[in-house]
């Protein structure tokens, strides 16, 4: 999976959580935090979605690495090599 | 032998909305639910030909589209529900009603600082600051300590009758204490109720169940229906299954129970920390606070507080009538008493609601004015013997149109006192609106009523308690490994905090602890 498609992948699960958030111009550096609607109940579906789709495991105490698009891409790339994109 | 990775007793609104988040993430959920309905305190039914919910006036927290931060939305992603699904229509506007004063608010919170503001001109600073604390306040921490809030809200109010007029829709709609209520579900109930406001579905809360239904079966979940649980197996120290009502045991790493904390505990029996009648029963949990509360005896862990509810058809839709309010929430008495009443029925305070004067999209089938009162379960229960009539009719609807019934009707049936009663305080509870609303009685067409003893035989809470317990187990943990309370007792009340209960619970208990198992593997 690129990283790319890393961004991709976690985009297409805010976009399942809250279908009215505008994900389009997420900045890719900045906290998800600071320019969604996502508070810690939503970032807990975002570690079970990426386990359901993925089979990635993301544990607690690695949560910080998901504050942002950009962070998210450095911690699953290994984690995510080899997989396909679900939409 | 099925073995699941979590049992939920109850298909209220907290039991499916557990159930949805678990099924979601693929765990192996059942839901018992004794009744042959499901929906619990917040039901439905049918009576002679009429659809009528038990419970929903509004749906409080009312949220517009995409509001961020707020329960409502909080809830709707969670469960994966859309904001168009819920379908809601919120109120016109709404008012408290004491002799010789109103409040009227709506979901603008404007108009109700303009209305104190304007009633008692003396106090809207001490107002504006009570609302800045209550903005501040965080009411989701589940480790906060519990303060009372009249003690607050009198710090900032020098005026006993304003305090009371606030608190008076807030322990209508959820306070399981008499006349004081927690802090921090104070501020729960303030926000839901005034910041946010009300709304419901055109077709009220058989909509709602539908949808988390439809969720919940479609991400795998089981629901039983009919299948009562009779007892929680634990092996002296961890839930470890159920017993069904038939004799069926059914195995399971977590069991969360929205059965109510007095009668959670009565299934757990003397392997539990606090079986219910047990005075005499050696405490075992050490410093817990349960367990001082269990040496003072379980009294004080049973909710007191249980009402009536009436429900008149009318002939025309109630604003044709003159009455313009969507709810009304009233005190004859210059001061508000919200305890239980020493008489079958308090009818000098209540709440009346037009679900009509919603703004929906369409003027609903029936006309309906709701009477809500304040009733004491152990009074109703006393009253005549409810084996003259089929077990399934003892309390749902039976007395009919109480006019109809005094006029013709009474000679055909025994004389119960039971339908006595309802009669007697079905009459009493209209009277005692008439100095908030117009005279409503002559248009009234269909009548039913329900009592404490309804709401104890359809949804097994003890003494009908509609709050549950006084005391709340804001973390979920029973004091049995494995098990936990949801909804009511969990203490996040009604139709959105009863759900929030059981989303939170899920998460916290089996989706956090599942993704933290991993780990160690
Ligand atoms: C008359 C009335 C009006 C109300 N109006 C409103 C309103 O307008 N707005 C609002 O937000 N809230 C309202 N409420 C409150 C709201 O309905 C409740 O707070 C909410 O539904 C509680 O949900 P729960 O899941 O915690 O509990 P419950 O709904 O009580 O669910 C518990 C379920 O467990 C089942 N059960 C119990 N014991 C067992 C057992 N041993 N085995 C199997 N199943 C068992 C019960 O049958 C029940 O279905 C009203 C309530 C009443 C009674």
């Amino acid at each position: 999976m690129t990283d790319e498609m890393i961004k991709q992948a976690i985009i297409g699960i805010i976009n399942d959580i809250n279908p009215d958030e505008d994900t389009s111009n997420i900045d890719a550096a900045t906290r998800l935090r600071d320019q969604l609607d996502l508070d810690s109940m939503d970032f807990l579906d975002i570690v079970m979605e990426l386990r359901k789709r993925y089979g990635v495991h993301v544990p607690d105490t690695d949560y910080e690495h998901l504050a942002s698009l950009d962070s998210c891409v450095n911690y699953l790339r290994d984690k995510m090599a080899g997989k396909e994109l679900v939409s | 032998m099925s073995h699941y990775d979590a049992i939920i007793i109850g298909a209220g609104m907290s039991g499916l909305a557990a159930g949805i988040r678990l099924a979601m993430y693929d765990k192996k959920v059942v839901v018992l639910e004794r009744h042959y309905v499901w929906g619990g305190l917040n039901s439905f039914y049918q009576f002679q030909g009429h659809q009528f919910d038990v419970g929903l006036h509004a749906m409080t927290n009312y949220a517009p589209r995409g509001a961020r931060g707020l329960p409502l939305t909080r809830l709707l992603k969670q469960l994966r529900i859309r904001w168009e699904e819920l379908d809601l229509h919120q109120q016109g506007h709404s008012a408290v009603s004491f002799p010789g004063l109103k409040l009227n608010f709506s979901n603008d919170f404007e108009l109700l600082r303009s209305e104190i503001a304007r009633a008692f001109p003396g106090q809207i600073d001490g107002f504006d600051a009570l609302t800045r604390q209550v903005r501040g306040y965080n009411e989701f921490d589940l480790n906060a300590p519990t303060l009372n809030a009249r003690e607050i809200v009198e710090s900032h109010t020098t005026d006993p009758v304003l305090a009371d007029m606030l608190f008076c829709p807030l322990m209508f709609y959820g306070s399981a204490r008499e006349n004081d209520m927690d802090w921090d579900q104070f501020v729960v109930m303030f926000k839901s109720i005034f910041f946010e406001g009300f709304a419901r579905p055109q077709a009220g809360v058989r909509h709602i169940l539908k949808l988390l239904i439809d969720r919940y079966r479609r991400a795998g979940g089981e629901l039983r229906l009919k299948a009562g649980v009779s007892r929680i197996i634990t092996d002296g120290q961890r839930a470890t299954g159920v017993e069904l009502d038939n004799g069926e045991t059914l195995t399971a790493d977590n069991v969360l129970s929205s059965a109510g904390l007095v009668e959670t505990g009565r299934l757990v029996g003397s392997a539990g920390l606090w079986p219910a009648d047990a005075v005499d029963v050696p405490s075992t949990a050490g410093a817990d606070k349960m367990s001082a509360q269990q040496a003072a005896g379980t009294a004080a862990l049973r909710g007191k507080l249980s009402f009536t509810e009436t429900i008149s058809v009318l002939d025309k839709p109630a604003r044709d009538l003159g009455i313009e309010e969507t709810i009304i929430f009233f005190s004859n008495t210059e001061r508000f008493n919200y305890a239980q009443p020493n008489d079958l029925c308090d009818t000098s305070s209540g709440v009346i609601c037009m679900p009509g004067n919603f703004n929906l999209p369409r003027q609903p089938k029936d006309h309906l004015v709701r009477i809500t009162n304040i009733a004491n379960y152990d009074k109703w229960a006393a009253l005549g013997s409810a084996g003259l009539r089929p077990a399934h009719a003892v309390d749902v609807t039976s007395t009919a149109d109480a006019h109809r019934m005094s006029a013709s009707k009474a000679g055909q049936r025994p004389a119960l006192p039971y339908y006595e009663a309802k009669q007697h305080w079905y009459a009493r509870s209209c009277d005692d609106v008439l100095s908030h609303i117009p005279d409503f009685r002559p248009y009234v067409s269909l009548v039913d009523m329900f009592t404490p003893r309804t709401i104890r035989h359809y949804t097994g809470h003890e003494g009908g308690a509609v709050y549950g317990s006084p005391l709340k187990k804001r973390t979920g943990e029973s004091g049995v490994e494995g098990l936990y309370i949801i909804g009511t007792d969990q203490g996040f009340l009604g139709i959105i905090g009863a759900m929030l209960s059981g989303i939170s619970m899920a998460n916290r208990w089996v989706l956090q602890r599942d993704n933290a198992a991993v780990e160690t593997t």
